[in-house]
């Protein structure tokens, strides 16, 4: 595939990025912990909502990026190297945790003894919740996502340079295995680390519905890329009707994924009606925070999934990127209606640190995307499916 | 020709996809519109040669599922909330939540069936007789020869030159089709 030698244009021009990301990453995250010298409270609940946001991407962008290792197709020959590029961050993600540490007696209850002692219900829990424990479940997350972005992308790179076939068959062999022990590993993660915010209440499709979301964000942003990169070499050459169209459905199932698992949880625990189970539900339906789920139901689900079914907005990328902008918006939106009410329970409120601390997260993580999206081939080279997949009719 | 029978086109028959392109292709150039192709399988941008629009279907499968989901969650409401009013655990009579799943399955089973019913009804199927069987080479369409139509009801139609037309394409034969 020679033509996809030539993108050595779309990659400089992405570079130029790096360095305003960088600056605004630094300032904000500089301001942020100036914050937290202020308000340490409000500073670790923005910054636990802003790294669930950014840890769903990139853990999400690794389960997509096995899912096409195991389908096959175009679509994913289309995104792999963007998804590779956002998995290459987790030496960065492992790096931003470290702060979360420094405040875990603020976010979470069942650090605090005196509360524990007198809770049989945290008692009983004890033997999983504590610190100890937590961190070291945090450390095996960890070492697993991070093997699985080391080994796609060096494997990957590796098939560029030597296109032995053998590759292919470690790539998708690691997939299959892989996506099992993603699923594990980020349904206990978000158990953990959000869920155990509020330890009275469990949901036993509470991480699948982070998972769905996670997922969606990954495609919605890796779409997003790709469009970006659509107007040069070598995107521009391969990317046809049918590849928008593709995307755009897939990105219409994993909206509807979500929903499905969000209005799953709410349907099970109206119907059961239940003491302990509704305590989630009521601080979020109320006090301003019943306007945030209302806007959910229709901007997070309605909107995307009514203009996805379109083929026109599929096709046309200006629409498709519209679309992008708000599912990566209502993610956010989504996250922070079910971290935040936690500390906040029927009263529904926002501080400037809910915007700064996500922003220079953001900043320094796309600085570090950007990096790695410029140092390889947008395409894989030598990918024995590629030329297939890339031409095959529909 | 012999009484009651109506001339309805000419049919040229083609070895292989890519003739038949070009000659759809040349037809359309020659202002030809009331054309069909016949081949063995889909070939997509045989469809757009012939000018066939994206058609209706989209907007009624759309239709079918929202019918669907009107007639599911109004189902629903009214024996619940109105025909037999039951208190269940104390909740609502009009409990949406629990009326989501139906209202969903109905809205797919309403979509799936008047997207094939509409399918069915705009290509006009069942249709037993049709005046192409009656060429009969025309049995190869389903195995591996490819068919052009031009009928002669199109406003360029003309016998003569509609059959020289379609013998500088390259066709194996042309043949004339006839409506008994």
């Amino acid at each position: 595939m020679s033509r996809t030698a030539d993108n050595s244009n779309s990659r400089s021009e992405f570079n130029r990025y790096v360095l305003p990301f960088l600056i605004v990453g630094l300032v904000a995250l500089a301001l942020s912990f100036l914050g937290a010298l202020f308000r340490p409270q409000q500073f670790f609940q923005s910054y636990l909502f802003a790294y669930v946001f950014w840890i769903g991407l990139v853990v999400g962008s690794l389960a997509v990026l096995m899912m096409q290792y195991l389908t096959g197709g175009a679509w994913g020959i289309i995104l792999r190297r963007v998804l590779e590029s956002v998995t290459a961050t987790m030496p960065l993600m492992i790096l931003l945790f470290v702060p979360l540490l420094f405040g875990l007696h603020r976010l979470y209850i069942w650090t605090h003894s005196e509360v524990v002692a007198t809770d049989p219900l945290l008692q009983h829990k004890k033997g999983f919740l504590n610190v100890p424990f937590f961190i070291v479940r945090a450390a095996v997350y960890f070492g697993c996502w991070i093997l699985f972005a080391l080994l796609l992308n060096r494997w990957s790179r590796e098939q560029d340079r030597t296109s032995e076939p053998h590759l292919a068959w470690r790539l998708e062999h690691l997939s299959g295995p892989g996506l099992f022990v993603l699923a594990i590993t980020l349904s206990l993660a978000m158990i953990d680390w959000v869920m155990s915010v509020e330890p009275r209440w469990y949901s036993t499709i509470y991480a699948v519905i982070y998972t769905a979301g996670d997922v969606l964000a990954a495609l919605a942003f890796g779409i997003g890329i790709v469009l970006l990169l659509a107007r040069s070499a070598p995107l521009v050459y391969i990317m046809k009707p049918k590849h928008w169209r593709d995307l755009g459905n897939m990105l219409l199932t994993f909206v509807m994924l979500w929903a499905y698992c969000a209005f799953s949880q709410y349907l099970l625990i109206w119907s059961g009606n239940l003491r302990e189970e509704i305590t989630w539900y009521l601080p979020r339906e109320s006090g301003g925070w019943g306007w945030i789920a209302l806007a959910l139901i229709l901007v997070h689900f309605f909107l995307p999934f009514l203009l996805l079914l379109s083929r026109q907005v599929k096709e046309r990328r200006y629409l498709l990127f519209t679309v992008i902008i708000s599912v990566l918006v209502l993610r956010f939106v989504d996250i922070y209606w079910f971290v935040a009410p936690a500390f906040s329970p029927f009263h529904f409120t926002v501080s400037w640190l809910d915007f700064l601390v996500p922003i220079g997260m953001g900043g320094l993580w796309l600085a570090y995307f950007t990096r790695q999206l410029t140092k390889w081939p947008l395409l894989p080279l030598n990918d024995p499916y590629a030329e297939e997949a890339l031409n095959a009719e529909e | 020709m012999k009484r009651g029978v109506r001339f309805y086109g000419l049919m040229a028959e083609f070895d292989d996809p890519q003739k038949l392109l070009e000659a759809a292709k040349a037809a359309r150039r020659e202002g030809y519109r009331r054309m069909e192709a016949y081949t063995p399988f889909a070939i997509e941008e045989v469809s757009e040669e012939l000018g066939h629009g994206r058609g209706w279907i989209p907007y009624i499968v759309f239709a079918g599922g929202l019918g669907g989901a009107v007639i599911g969650l109004g189902m629903q409401w009214y024996a619940m909330a109105i025909a037999y009013p039951l208190n269940i655990g104390g909740r609502p009579l009009w409990s949406w939540p629990a009326f989501m799943p139906i209202t969903f399955e109905l809205a797919v089973l309403g979509a799936a069936l008047l997207g094939a019913l509409g399918m069915l009804a705009l290509n006009r199927l069942p249709q037993p007789y049709h005046p192409v069987f009656n060429v009969e080479r025309f049995d190869l369409a389903t195995q591996n020869r490819f068919f052009l139509c031009i009928e002669a009801s199109d406003p360029y139609f003309d016998r003569k030159q509609t059959r020289e037309f379609l013998m500088s394409t390259e066709p194996r034969e042309v043949f004339d089709v006839e409506d008994r």
